[in-house]
């Protein structure tokens, strides 16, 4: 059983990656890897109020899937969308518990709402007005890996195109020393049941026991390791060297004991 | 879409564990809710807490799972054959061709709430027996289960608020339909913490009362918690009656807290779960309302189940009896409908005591008894997340 679907566009914030074409050149080695702290941007879609509530992890999300349907030329407000997170926003959450262990628990209403995992999605529908179906997931350090299988059932079966948006950011201590990830990575592809002007390669997918492949370079295989929706780099390392590779299969990350064997194959 | 059978199922809830608990209390028009007494939460509220959660005894196995939300998951997993079903399935098909699709919004965040009363005073860290992955993450749930019922295939936890375990039937039904899978285990869990309590409360969402959907008098939701399962596999690979027929998803865009005035969403993931199912509007015969009892929620349903169905079909909430267990909402309305259809009678919707004349829909506060052969379920949730679901009984009238 395999599943399949064209890529189309991709997004990509990270630490020391500013966005898809940086982050391919990169891939690439064409441009060294420094690491610096992720730099996310202003969600300029969002009405000013709405804007002022979002925190790092909905900004982030919310930029990633916005470069994605931009490079595709996609319009963001008819296509399903798919969102998974290992963990939503630790930043509002320690605020959260912090208040629930003092003796007022006066919590405030837009933390609350904030709290909820789909967050990124309901604030990514307020920002484009994009009212099909939007999920959001969690499967822990496999959150990729699932959000991509989602991802991919939908183009499949319901024959339509799809946002994935895959994000995580850190948690402030005390949670931090639970669940270290180090800084905010996010990644978008936009993916389509058939080839068009923007597709860039056509991607299929099939459960594996093979071992997950690693990064070559020490630095990018240490964001792979440490932060869940960074196991997608080996996939879009091979994404930003397609024209240079002829070997399209890899494994990446899912959820013990099955890993995910993927096949990228130009399409043009 | 190609129906899918509901092979087993089972629910716990305030009405009881298990299916004929919970049939029992929904043939007596029994009202679960109680006044707030959970942990030590001070709020003049009403809940629906389910007993002997702390007692269960829970696997050593499992421990590193612990957590009131896990242990809540594994009472309702022991109840009505359930996991012993599962097991029977993954015997035929393999345990790698079972997947598991769970809601919930909390999951174990009880567990952190309690081990932040118990940070080191010089460190500020947590507690050394406080664990993240198995407790307070979202995940948690599903690889609890996963572990639980020794199941290998795909698993994910979808955490869209109060649509979250309707929508895992959806994405059970893509995962099957691709054959990516044989069979699937979906459904959603819920417990009390502080986090929903305090902060439904500080939205001016929560009724002092027990909740009265669809009232005129309708103040606010009241919370519960559940744990709800179902078993679905192809129609033509199981014999069981209740089927999942058809599906529905949509997005607001709208508000992160309020939903559509005109309930737009609600209406597009009615419009979807029938042509999904193939059904034209007048083949329901019951709607369960999302119904939670809160101003704007009653009269943004109320107005897309009018254009949708017309104000001619039958419909309550069940949420007067169990309350609003939210992530678990979709899950236990399913198990609902599917003992309605079973049983052939539409649950009475409790508490609401003047139906609301602003809202056009004909709302039942009396059981009736009637056979059914497809009834609707609808879920709403924060971000503006919408799905509706049809359930069939095949062989009726045949």
């Amino acid at each position: 059983m395999r599943l399949s679907a064209c890529i189309d566009g991709v997004g990509l914030i990270g630490p020391g990656i500013s966005d898809w074409q940086q982050g391919a050149r990169i891939l690439r080695g064409e441009t060294p890897y420094v690491a610096a702290a992720t730099v996310v941007p202003q969600p300029e879609r969002l009405p000013s109020a709405e804007r002022r509530r979002t925190g790092t992890i909905v900004r982030l999300a919310l930029a990633a899937g916005l470069e994605a349907t931009a490079n595709a030329a996609a319009d963001p407000a008819v296509l399903p969308a798919v969102f998974t997170s290992s963990g939503g926003d630790g930043a509002n959450c320690h605020e959260i518990c912090q208040v629930l262990a003092g003796s007022e628990r006066a919590l405030s209403p837009t933390r609350f709402h904030n709290s909820v995992h789909n967050a990124a999605s309901g604030y990514w529908g307020i920002a484009t007005g994009a009212t099909p179906a939007s999920t959001a997931l969690c499967a822990y350090d496999a959150s990729f890996g699932a959000g991509l299988i989602e991802a991919l059932l939908l183009v499949q079966v319901e024959r339509t195109v799809v946002l994935l948006v895959a994000y995580d950011a850190s948690y402030p201590e005390p949670l931090f020393a639970q669940r270290p990830i180090p800084d905010a990575f996010g990644v978008a592809l936009v993916l389509s049941p058939a080839a068009g002007p923007a597709t860039l390669a056509r991607l299929s997918v099939a459960m594996s026991s093979a071992p997950a492949e690693r990064m070559a370079q020490p630095a990018l295989e240490q964001l792979r390791s440490a932060i869940p929706a960074a196991r997608s780099l080996p996939l879009l390392a091979r994404l930003a060297r397609l024209a240079q590779r002829a070997t399209p299969g890899l494994v990446i990350d899912y959820l013990e004991p099955q890993n995910l064997a993927l096949s990228l194959e130009p399409c043009r | 879409m190609q129906p899918l059978a509901l092979s087993s199922f089972t629910a716990t809830s305030c009405l009881g564990t298990g299916l004929d608990a919970t049939l029992a209390s929904l043939r007596a028009q029994r009202s679960g809710l109680a006044p707030c007494s959970f942990e030590t939460v001070v709020l003049d509220t009403h809940v629906g807490e389910v007993a002997g959660v702390d007692e269960h005894s829970f696997p050593s196995a499992l421990q590193p799972y612990e957590c009131r939300n896990n242990r809540l998951a594994h009472l309702a997993l022991g109840q009505d054959g359930f996991a012993a079903a599962v097991q029977g399935c993954a015997t035929r098909v393999g345990n790698a061709r079972v997947g598991v699709f769970l809601g919930t919004s909390t999951s174990g965040i009880l567990e952190t709430e309690l081990a932040y009363r118990r940070r080191d005073g010089a460190s500020g860290a947590l507690p050394a027996d406080f664990r993240y992955r198995g407790a307070h993450n979202t995940f948690s749930l599903a690889a609890f289960v996963r572990a639980a019922l020794e199941l290998t295939g795909p698993a994910v936890v979808i955490s869209s608020a109060c649509s979250s375990s309707a929508k895992v039937f959806a994405s059970a039904r893509r995962a099957i339909e691709a054959d990516l899978i044989d069979a699937a285990v979906v459904g959603g869990v819920d417990s009390l913490c502080l986090t929903t309590l305090y902060g439904f409360h500080s939205l001016q969402l929560v009724s002092r009362l027990p909740c009265r959907p669809f009232d005129a008098t309708r103040d606010g939701i009241s919370i519960g918690e559940a744990a709800a399962f179902a078993l679905l596999e192809r129609a033509d690979a199981s014999e069981a009656r209740i089927t999942l027929l058809g599906a529905g998803e949509s997005s607001d865009a709208y508000h992160m807290s309020s939903p559509h005035p005109q309930g737009r969403g609600a209406r597009a993931a009615m419009l979807q779960a029938l042509t999904s199912a193939a059904l034209a509007p007048a083949e329901i015969d019951y709607i369960n309302f999302h119904g939670t009892g809160t101003p704007s929620n009653d009269e943004s349903e109320a107005h897309a189940v009018a254009a949708v169905l017309g104000s001619g079909v039958p419909g309550s909430s069940t949420k007067g009896a169990t309350g609003h267990t939210l992530g678990a909402a979709g899950a236990l309305e399913a198990v609902i409908c599917a003992l309605a259809l079973r049983h052939g009678f539409m649950p009475g919707g409790v508490n609401t005591t003047t139906v609301d004349p602003a809202l056009e829909v004909s709302y039942l506060r009396e059981n009736r008894p009637q056979r059914l052969t497809h009834v609707m379920s609808n879920s709403f949730g924060f971000g503006g997340s919408n799905c509706s679901l049809i359930f069939g009984h095949r062989g009726v009238g045949a």
